[in-house]
């Protein structure tokens, strides 16, 4: 599909629109009668995840972005209830432009509170999938316990995460990830790795 | 009625009479010890934290009476609230009875409060209102110890609320003095010179707390420190002038500038390294999420009056540091909260524009969108490379024998800094004046006794 405008470069997509699909497809979304059972789809979306937990551990950001659809959303929300991004700050909220930034900057050896890199773990549970009104959107609802060790000691970011997968031609790609972590309103010390 | 704290303080008296203060804090040096010694923290939890006004909120955290929000004055958890006749109180969040703290929550509203733990009630005046089985006591409930104690001193400026347990501070509009010129600016330029409050990039580091102070108005560290930043927010761009590139080449040729203000507060003013023109902060805001998409929006409706209506989402190129625990910068409230010798958080609040009379002409909810988003991108991008070097700083003091930290940048050139007619001291950006005049005030709060005092009369 061809884009009016190239997302690395340039943020028209982040609009009203897309805040407002933000805040209504994270909302109330985790209903029983949504959850999908089919243990083949179930195993397919926990593949993906898992792919991408390794990705990030591995630091293969390359491959870890092709892994989104060309405009796409990270968002940490800085309260347990993940409001509304237009009147809050978030911990982070990227698209795919500022992501890239990110990234870059991670590569650039003067980030200092990554010299030296984090070294990861990420491990995946709980993994629920759920429908929504379009058959080629799916989201997913997974726990995640982060140990890090970085210079003096192990820490661990736990939390959950909410996926929104959409279908394209040829694969499930990720248009939205929410992470949730349990201590998001609490002073963090050096959250500088991808989450 | 003003209880005066005595006896148990006696003990820092003697503490602080051991420490030779002019051998610790030099001219142009200062020894390891001030950020490493644990028994200068604590003398600081009451010398410096007590005796002086500390920015505990604002006003737009406890818009309505009964509203609270539950705050530190150093490491005293305190209950912020706005009472239910609409008075501002700081309460020690401490049950008078057995010393638990009254108030689990972080933010609400209550006429009075409960303690869990055997049921003694308190108006939000701090006023004792019920004693579960009184008859068991042959006390009079009614005498003012047992109220809770509260801060004697609290008073907003322009809706920044300090308080201090000195009852004979100063208003905290002879604290302030100077600063609040640079502080009205940065409100005033916002509609109706006002803002409220968001919720926040909160972080923290294991480091002492005046290692981020002596940080807040630094201008020699930026293209090093967050050299990772400018790369990263330059990149894409059609001239490599966005954030704080105006301190690459000859920082201090540049027309900005930093002025001590004295008790500790200094003031950068990089403003005049700007374009001068609506549209001239715009320009050189890094990228973020939305920009073009809204910006777009914003022209086709307003034309050219757009491009101050986009200032509003930028970054305002200032750092006004108030000592000793807050500073204004970007559109940030920065909030400096000691926990330990070696633990310091710091929070960044957002600040969102209010415009209550209409003049941005409906614009105001895509001008927050934006400055939300360009309010992450310091603590996201930048913050972050400071604190770690803070946390490595910490980790270098370790070496015992390698007493002194140096703050002697600029010291002794004639000409380089000089004083003005009001007694504001006025330096190169690069210099390192502002740490030399506060560590100067830092010193002689810490040789004087502070005279603190609870108030338990509502």
């Amino acid at each position: 599909m061809q884009l009016k405008h190239d997302p690395s470069v340039s943020s028209y997509y982040v609009n009203d629109a897309l805040y407002q699909e933000l805040v209504d497809s994270f909302s109330d979304w985790q209903r029983d009668e949504l959850a999908i059972e089919d243990t083949a789809e179930r195993g397919l979306f926990r593949a993906l995840i898992e792919r991408e937990a390794r990705l990030l551990d591995q630091l293969r950001f390359d491959d870890w972005l092709a892994m989104y659809a060309p405009e796409f959303i990270y968002w940490v929300p800085g309260t347990p209830e993940a409001g509304d991004p237009r009147r809050e700050i978030a911990i982070s909220f990227d698209d795919r432009r500022r992501m890239e930034d990110r990234i870059y900057r991670l590569r650039t050896g003067y980030a200092w509170s990554q010299a030296p890199k984090s070294r990861t773990v990420r491990m995946i549970s709980n993994v629920e999938v759920f429908a929504t009104e379009h058959s080629t959107i799916r989201m997913v609802r997974s726990n995640y316990l982060i140990s890090e060790f970085r210079v003096d000691g192990t820490r661990f970011l736990s939390g959950w995460c909410g996926h929104r997968f959409v279908r394209d031609a040829d694969a499930w790609r990720i248009r939205v990830r929410q992470v949730n972590l349990i201590d998001c309103d609490q002073n963090l010390r050096n959250p500088s790795i991808i989450i | 009625m003003l209880e005066r704290l005595k006896a148990p303080l006696a003990g820092a008296e003697s503490a602080a009479e051991r420490y030779d203060w002019d051998a610790l804090v030099q001219d142009d040096r200062v020894h390891r010890l001030i950020y490493t010694d644990p028994a200068i923290f604590e003398l600081e939890m009451t010398h410096i934290f007590g005796a002086v006004w500390v920015y505990l909120g604002h006003e737009s955290q406890i818009p309505k009476n009964d509203d609270f929000i539950t705050v530190r004055l150093g490491r005293r958890p305190i209950i912020l609230l706005r009472d239910s006749n609409g008075k501002i109180r700081a309460l020690f969040n401490r049950c008078t009875h057995r010393g638990t703290t009254l108030c689990r929550k972080e933010r609400g509203s209550a006429r009075f409060f409960q303690c869990p733990y055997h049921g003694w009630s308190f108006l939000n005046t701090g006023k004792l209102r019920a004693v579960p089985w009184p008859e068991g006591y042959a006390c009079d409930f009614k005498e003012a110890k047992y109220n809770v104690a509260q801060v004697p001193r609290v008073e907003s400026y322009r809706g920044f609320i300090f308080a201090t347990l000195n009852s004979d501070a100063p208003s905290v509009s002879e604290y302030l003095g100077a600063i609040t010129k640079p502080i009205d600016e940065w409100l005033d330029r916002q509609p109706g010179g006002k803002i409220a409050v968001c919720e926040a990039n909160r972080l923290r580091y294991k480091g002492n707390w005046k290692l981020a102070y002596d940080n807040s108005g630094d201008g020699y560290h930026v293209v090093f420190s967050h050299r990772s930043l400018l790369e990263m927010e330059n990149r894409q761009a059609d001239v490599a002038n966005k954030g704080m590139s105006y301190y690459k080449g000859s920082p201090d040729n540049a027309p900005m500038y930093m002025a001590y203000m004295g008790h500790g507060h200094h003031f950068k003013d990089k403003r005049p390294a700007i374009e001068k023109r609506a549209g001239g902060l715009w320009a050189v805001e890094g990228p973020h999420p939305g920009m073009e998409h809204y910006a777009q929006s914003l022209r086709q409706r307003f034309g050219t009056k757009a491009e101050e209506i986009l200032d509003l989402a930028s970054s305002e190129p200032v750092n006004i540091n108030v000592f000793p625990n807050f500073s204004l910068l970007g559109n940030h409230i920065q909030v400096f909260e000691p926990v330990s010798v070696d633990e310091t958080n710091v929070t960044w609040y957002g600040t969102a524009v209010v415009d209550e009379e209409g003049v941005l002409g409906g614009a105001v909810d895509e001008i927050n969108a934006l400055r939300m988003r360009t309010q992450e991108q310091f603590p996201n991008f930048g913050e972050v490379d400071d604190l770690a070097n803070f946390e490595e700083i910490q980790r270098g003091l370790a070496c015992l024998e390698d007493d002194w930290v140096y703050m002697h940048r600029g010291l002794g050139i004639p000409g380089r800094v000089r004083t003005d007619e009001n007694g504001i001291i006025v330096a190169p950006a690069t210099d390192e004046a502002f740490m030399r005049e506060y560590i100067k005030e830092w010193k002689r709060l810490m040789k004087t006794s502070p005279n603190l005092s609870v108030q338990r009369e509502p």
